[in-house]
């Protein structure tokens, strides 16, 4: 009881303190959690090459700017379980000084830990979480949202792929809110750029034989076969699409989410053709080849995904607000700064954070390329078309987020 | 013609890529039977070794240069010798206690060998290529027919068919069988009774490589590949009547069936329809459908 007792009024002392406190880099180091898939289906896609990107933006920022910054980097694996996710983090911000959260792929772990966030007024930079809820009816002071959201895939490939011609689609969806929420994305841009949806079918999590959908999907007759879905199950479906012949048959494969590390998978042969929007590819520019090759020396030679490349920009962003106010523990006055600097990175570009927490850059739709086109290793991509970056994703007005007034 | 809305050349369609996927089920179903009904052993390793198979195809199409056809030899033989070795040092220590050490101890080595590929290979899976002699199709009428399922149906029915013969009609089998009813009075009749069960489980060890082998072109080449499986196979075993070599093709081949028509007629069920009627068949025969009544 008396213990109970001390414990309390330590904790209570603990607290005023805390409001007390002033601006201040709390244990005078920034410490940054990166909290990802590391063993599961997105281990390839982000996992250990998140935490990779994260040792190279704080290298690089302490080159560049010379800055007196003390910067650590743990990480942990989130399994993508929204529990285990929320409980890695309280245990972070609480006993460990963690300052950031970084990365987080899985929508359902992403809201979940930036609930935990919010409560904690620490901060969340994601790279890896699709939902674009993050930005809208669920957004709070501390998060940013990087990459790309569920609302860019579904415009980005949607509206462009209508546009080059392929007015007929026919969904094969995975059977859950994710693959719900893109069908209905893409299907409303389908038709609102006057083309129309001929069918879908709800596909259960965890098949693993995909060729009876894709025979309905063949007898539709669509020109296009929008794939909402992800990882593994986007894999297995373009593998088994182009085993049915769909493809040679005329009909073309839309993949709403994949990722480099997917086609990298799945091998040129398999996926040529494919259209898919991305917001990051190491092969676009000098300052991207650049990166992504000191990424490919560090990381058994594989070239970074877009998130991966996230995760890098955000950082790098979130140390310049740090070092800005010199102040680290008030999530919210962080966040606060990181939407007053205007973002600036040789992975993005030039680029700003919305008042919702949405990063704004160009969107790019890749086609992928045949193995004749491909002239070396991980030369997968020729880009089709770039989405400037005031289109790219969702009116600020559109996203139901109450940060907007 | 249409039957419940759908066109009778579709519904055919369907037919066909349930028969696929069935040989697949009657493939892994009968290893699992074949080491269950001699045994007695419940091998929850059995999609692990699977996944070895096709993993086996990969590397040595990768590190050896060795092709499909060297791999469907190849990869058995190895992934069979590993299974050797596991019963030699571990599972026969288990045959006097209950089932369930078996079930825990299989269990605990496919999780163990499914992180160590991870580990290896990455979680996103690698890709095969059907072998240039199987590619393409053939255009039915009512469908596309790749050329590679057409050879994938008719390998696992020979295969298949022959396991059966040689357990139920030879007298290799006979002896396979009276050592299971009755192991000292066999071995007294001059038999090395342990080394009949040690090369019984590498060989069904190596039917589920082999189903590994003849999946690796379709599906990715991922450590999780066998689990995804390894429940449905299970139920097919349990559907069939555990131990039963017969039945465990003929549910394989069925359930394949319903399941491809339940993917036409309410997607939403196709992967629950096989433990509905796991359900069903449970209530009524608890045996299974060809299991015999003790």
């Amino acid at each position: 009881m008396k213990r109970k007792l001390l414990c309390s009024l330590i904790a209570g002392l603990g607290l005023g303190l805390g409001g007390l406190a002033h601006a201040e880099i709390s244990g005078g180091v920034v410490k940054v959690g990166v909290l990802s898939d590391m063993s599961g289906p997105y281990a390839d896609l982000s996992g250990p090459g998140s935490v990779v990107a994260a040792k190279m933006a704080v290298e690089d920022y302490l080159k560049a700017t010379g800055s007196k910054l003390k910067i650590e980097i743990v990480s942990a694996d989130h399994q993508n379980k929204p529990d285990v996710g929320s409980s890695i983090t309280r245990k972070w911000i609480d006993s460990e000084g963690v300052d950031m959260i970084l990365d987080v792929p899985t929508s359902s772990v992403m809201l979940a830990v930036a609930q935990v966030v919010k409560d904690k007024n620490s901060i969340m930079v994601n790279s890896t979480g699709g939902s674009s809820d993050m930005t809208g009816k669920a957004c709070t002071p501390n998060t940013v949202h990087w990459t790309y959201d569920t609302w860019m895939l579904a415009h980005g490939t949607g509206s462009a792929v209508v546009k080059s011609g392929g007015d007929s689609w026919f969904f094969l969806t995975a059977d859950y809110a994710f693959g719900h929420a893109l069908e209905k994305d893409t299907s409303e841009v389908v038709k609102a750029n006057g083309g129309k949806v001929l069918g879908s079918v709800k596909v259960p999590l965890g098949t693993t034989d995909f060729s009876s959908f894709l025979l309905q999907a063949q007898s539709s007759k669509a020109k296009i076969v929008g794939l909402a879905n992800a990882g593994n199950d986007t894999i297995n479906s373009i593998k088994q699409a182009s085993e049915f012949g769909l493809v040679a048959g005329g009909q073309k494969m839309a993949g709403l989410l994949v990722f480099l590390s997917d086609i990298h998978g799945l091998g040129l042969q398999t996926a040529q053709g494919l259209n898919l929007t991305e917001t990051f590819y190491w092969d676009l520019n000098d300052g991207t080849r650049a990166w992504s090759k000191r990424f490919g020396a560090l990381h058994g030679g594989k070239m970074p995904t877009m998130v991966q490349a996230g995760v890098y920009a955000g950082l790098l962003h979130y140390l310049k607000a740090v070092d800005a106010i010199q102040e680290d523990k008030d999530g919210a006055k962080v966040v606060a700064e990181m939407k007053k600097l205007p973002t600036d990175d040789p992975l993005f570009g030039k680029g700003e954070i919305r008042v919702d927490g949405r990063k704004i850059h160009p969107a790019y739709l890749f086609e992928v390329k045949t193995p004749a086109e491909s002239k070396y290793p991980w030369d997968y991509y020729k880009l089709v078309q770039t989405i400037p970056a005031d289109q790219a994703f969702r009116p600020l007005k559109d996203g139901g987020c109450p940060l907007v007034k | 013609m249409e039957i419940f809305g759908i066109p009778v050349q579709a519904l055919m369609g369907q037919l066909l890529i349930g028969l696929i996927n069935g040989s697949f089920y009657a493939l892994l179903s009968l290893g699992l039977a074949v080491i269950f009904g001699l045994l007695n052993i419940i091998n929850f390793a059995h999609g692990a070794f699977y996944m070895m198979g096709a993993f086996g195809a990969y590397l040595l199409l990768n590190k050896l240069g060795l092709n499909y056809w060297w791999a469907l030899l190849v990869s058995p033989i190895a992934i069979g010798a590993i299974g050797v070795l596991i019963e030699r040092t571990m599972l026969s220590r288990l045959y006097q206690l209950d089932h369930l050490y078996g079930l825990l101890l299989t269990f605990g080595l496919a999780l163990i060998l499914q992180g160590l590929f991870r580990n290896e290979f990455g979680s996103s899976g690698l890709p095969y290529a059907i072998p240039p002699q199987l590619q393409g199709g053939q255009n039915l009428g009512f469908m596309f027919l790749p050329n590679y399922r057409a050879w994938v149906i008719v390998a696992s029915l020979v295969v298949c068919l022959t396991t059966w013969f040689v357990i139920e009609h030879t007298r290799l089998g006979g002896y396979l069988r009276a050592a299971t009813e009755n192991p000292q009075l066999v071995q007294a009749f001059g038999i090395n009774v342990p080394r009949m069960i040690t090369l019984t489980f590498g060989f069904g060890v190596g039917l589920a490589a082999l189903a590994g082998v003849m999946a690796a072109p379709i599906y990715q080449v991922g450590p999780l590949m066998g689990a995804d499986l390894i429940i449905v196979v299970f139920a097919v075993v349990v559907i069939g009547g555990m131990g039963s070599i017969m039945g465990s093709i003929v549910t394989g081949f069925g359930l394949g069936l319903v399941e491809g028509l339940t993917k036409v007629f309410y997607p939403e069920a196709s992967t629950t329809v096989i433990f509905i009627i796991m359900t069903i068949v449970l209530l009524i025969r608890p045996a299974g459908l060809f299991g015999a009544q003790k």
